[in-house]
C-alpha cells in the first residue's frame, strides 16, 4: 500500500511541475499582498522602512472612519452599485429579449457586434470621448446640442450634480453589449416547444415573454445579481478616475472607495490611511460573497457559487 | 406560414430599438474618429462636431513622421500585449491543465488555492509595496506586464473546465499506454483539442493587456516606458490641469501638449488594432462572455 501510493506520487511528478509557474504566480501577486494588509495597522515611515514602521494599532480605522470622507466614499460607492445593478439587469434583458426575437442570423450579428463594441474600449478612451462631449469651451453639449435645445452651457468638470446621471450612463453605454449577450445565451437555451406549443395555444408575443422567457431567465437574473451584490464594496475605478478626469471639484458624486485608495497613495502620500481604507474594502467585500454565496445556497441550491 | 400584422409590427418595433441603440453607441466613437480628421484650428474654433467642418489628415501626419514619443508607446504596447500574452498561454493552461484530471492527488487543494484568490485580496496598498520596494519594478517595462494581468483564478478556472468537459479521460489513458509522458501528452494531446478556450482565453488577455492603463499610472512616471493607453492617460491629465489652472504657469508652457486632432488621432491609433481585428475574433468574444457566465 505505501509502496502503491509512493509510484502515484512518484507519477504524479510531472502534473506538479506543470503547476509550478502558475502557483508561484498566485502566491507573489494574489497572497503576498492579503499578509502585506498589516500595513493597515503600521504608521508607514518610508525612512524606516516597511517592516520597521512603528505599529499604531487601529488608529489609522477610527481616524478615517472619523472623517467625513468615509460616509462619502461609502455612500457612493453602495449607491452607484446599485443604480447599475437595477439598470444594467433590466436594459441587459430588455436587449436580450429583443435580440432573440430578431429574425434573421445576419440581423443579430450586427447587433451583437456594434453593441460589444464599447466594451472593448479602454477607459482612457472613453474618457477622451467624455471630454469631446464635455470640454467646457469645444465639447460637443456645449456648442452644438445644448444650444439648439434652448439651454444654456454647463460647466461639466466643475458641477457635480450632473455625475450621478452620466456615471450610470456611460456605465450602462459601456455594458449593455455584455449583459445582453450574456441573458441572450441562456434564452438560445430554452426549449423551443414551449413557444410552440405556446403558439398553437394562441398566446401573444407579449404573453409568451411573460409566462415563458422571463421566468426561464429567473435563475440567472437571482445569480447575477447576487453576484454583483456581493461585489457591491467594488467600484470600477476607470469609470470613476478616468471619465471625471480626476478632477477635484467632482469629488462629492465621483469619489469611491477605488479612488479614494488610489489618491492616498499616490497623490496625498498617506499610505496608512490608505491601506486602512483597502482593507475596510476587502474586508467587508469578503464578507458580502461569503454572505451572498450563503443566500443563494438557501434559495436556489444548483446556482450556488461554491 | 403567414406573418401576422402584430408579428410584423413587433419586428419593426423591435429593430427600431435596437437601431437606435446602434446610433448611441457609434455616434461617441465616430465623434472621436471626425475629430482626428479635422484642421486643428477649425476644431478649435468652431467645436467638436460629427462631420469634419476642415477635412485635415496633418493630425495623422505628425504621427507617423515626426513624433518619437507615440511611436515608442505603440512598440511598447505591442511588445507587451504579445509577450504578455504569449506568457499568459504557457502559465495558464499549465495550472488549469492537472487540476482537470481527476486522478491528481492535489487537485481540490490547488483548486481552492485558485478559487480563493477570486474571494478575496490585499488590496492594492500591500501589492504596490511588495512591487516597488521588494521586487523594484518602478519605471521598467515588467512593471506593464507582470502585476495582476499575467493570469487570473478567473481564466485558470474557465480553462480547467473546459479541458475536464473536452477531452476524455481515455484519450488521456490511452496515450499514457502508448508511452507518453506526462508533459508530451499535454502537447500533443490536450493542446490540440483545446485551441477554442486557448483563443478565447487569449483574446481576453490580449485585450486586458491592450487596453490597461492602471500598472502605468502606479507603476510608470518615466515616460519612455509608456505604453500607449498611458500616454494618452498623461495627455488628457495635463489637458485637465492646464483647464483648471487659472494662470499659465511656467510648468504649462513647458507641457507642450499636442493639439486637439493629434490628440484624437493617438486615441483612435489605440482603438484601431481592437477594432480592426474585432470582425476575426468576435465569435471567439461572445464565447468567451457566454462560458465566463457559467459558475465556476
Amino acid at each position: 500500500m505505501a509502496d502503491g501510493s509512493k509510484t502515484i506520487w512518484k507519477r504524479q511528478i510531472p502534473l506538479f511541475l506543470m503547476i509550478v509557474p502558475g502557483c508561484l504566480y498566485l502566491i507573489v501577486n494574489n497572497y503576498a499582498p492579503m499578509f502585506g494588509v498589516f500595513i493597515a495597522f503600521k504608521n508607514i515611515d518610508y525612512a524606516k522602512g516597511i517592516f520597521k514602521s512603528d505599529w499604531v494599532g487601529f488608529s489609522n480605522f477610527t481616524y478615517l472612519f472619523k472623517t467625513a470622507d468615509a460616509f462619502v466614499i461609502t455612500r457612493n460607492t453602495v449607491l452607484y452599485n446599485l443604480a447599475f445593478i437595477v439598470i444594467g439587469t433590466v436594459t441587459g434583458i430588455a436587449v436580450g429579449i429583443m435580440l432573440s426575437e430578431l429574425r434573421g442570423s445576419v440581423k443579430l450579428k450586427f447587433y451583437q457586434t456594434v453593441l460589444l463594441l464599447p466594451y472593448l474600449l479602454s477607459w482612457v478612451i472613453v474618457a477622451y470621448i467624455g471630454y469631446a462631449f464635455m470640454s467646457s469651451d469645444i465639447g460637443l453639449l456645449n456648442n452644438a446640442i445644448l444650444p439648439a435645445l434652448g439651454l444654456k452651457p454647463i460647466s461639466w468638470y466643475a458641477d457635480y450634480k450632473v455625475w450621478p446621471f452620466i456615471l450610470t450612463a456611460v456605465n450602462l453605454w459601456k455594458g449593455i453589449g455584455y449583459s445582453s449577450v450574456l441573458y441572450l445565451s441562456t434564452i438560445i437555451g430554452i426549449d423551443k416547444n414551449l413557444y410552440e406549443a405556446a403558439q398553437i395555444d394562441g398566446a401573444s408575443k407579449w404573453r409568451q415573454i411573460k409566462n415563458i422567457t422571463l421566468p426561464m431567465l429567473k435563475p440567472m437574473v437571482i445569480m447575477l445579481v447576487i453576484l454583483n451584490v456581493g461585489r457591491i464594496f467594488n467600484s470600477d475605478f476607470g469609470l470613476f478616475y478616468q471619465l471625471p478626469m480626476n478632477s477635484g471639484a467632482l469629488y462629492p458624486t465621483t469619489q469611491t472607495i477605488d479612488t479614494y485608495v488610489y489618491r492616498g497613495l499616490m497623490q496625498l502620500n498617506d499610505v496608512s490611511m490608505s491601506a486602512a481604507a483597502g482593507l475596510y474594502q476587502s474586508v467587508v467585500g469578503f464578507v458580502m460573497v461569503i454572505a451572498a454565496n450563503a443566500f443563494v445556497r438557501k434559495v436556489s441550491s444548483e446556482n450556488v457559487l461554491f | 406560414m403567414i406573418q401576422s400584422r402584430s408579428e410584423t409590427i413587433f419586428q419593426v418595433a423591435i429593430n427600431i430599438c435596437l437601431s437606435f441603440m446602434v446610433l448611441m453607441v457609434i455616434i461617441p466613437i465616430w465623434l472621436l474618429i471626425a475629430g482626428s480628421f479635422t484642421d486643428d484650428s477649425a476644431l478649435i474654433s468652431g467645436g467638436y462636431g460629427l462631420f469634419p467642418k476642415v477635412f485635415s489628415l496633418s493630425a495623422y501626419e505628425y504621427l507617423m513622421f515626426k513624433s518619437k514619443d507615440i511611436l515608442n508607446a505603440l512598440g511598447i504596447s505591442f511588445f507587451i500585449t504579445t509577450t504578455g500574452t504569449a506568457a499568459s498561454l504557457i502559465i495558464t493552461p499549465l495550472l488549469a491543465y492537472p487540476l482537470s484530471r481527476k486522478d491528481f492527488t492535489a487537485r481540490n487543494a490547488v483548486s481552492f488555492f485558485v478559487f480563493f484568490t477570486m474571494l478575496f485580496n490585499g488590496g492594492i496598498v500591500p501589492s504596490y509595496m511588495m512591487w516597488t520596494q521588494f521586487f523594484k519594478i518602478k519605471n521598467t517595462v515588467w512593471a506593464l506586464m507582470i502585476p495582476n494581468l499575467l493570469m487570473n483564478g478567473f481564466s485558470v478556472i474557465m480553462m480547467k473546465n473546459y479541458f475536464a468537459q473536452n477531452i476524455p479521460a481515455e484519450l488521456i489513458e490511452a496515450a499514457k499506454i502508448d508511452g507518453g509522458g506526462e508533459f508530451y501528452i499535454f502537447y500533443k494531446v490536450v493542446l490540440p483539442l483545446s485551441l477554442p478556450i486557448m483563443a478565447t482565453i487569449g483574446l481576453l488577455t490580449a485585450i486586458g493587456f491592450w487596453n490597461d492603463w492602471t500598472n502605468g499610472l502606479y507603476y510608470v512616471n518615466d515616460s519612455r516606458f509608456f505604453s500607449l493607453q498611458n500616454l494618452l492617460n498623461r495627455i488628457l491629465t495635463n489637458v485637465q490641469f492646464l483647464a483648471s489652472s487659472t494662470e499659465i504657469s511656467q510648468r504649462a508652457v513647458n507641457m507642450k501638449l499636442p493639439s486637439v486632432s493629434i490628440r484624437m488621432a493617438i486615441a483612435v491609433v489605440g482603438v484601431t488594432p481592437i477594432m480592426a481585428l474585432y470582425p476575426f475574433f468576435q465569435k471567439y468574444f461572445v464565447k468567451g462572455i457566454t462560458i465566463g457566465a457559467v459558475k465556476g
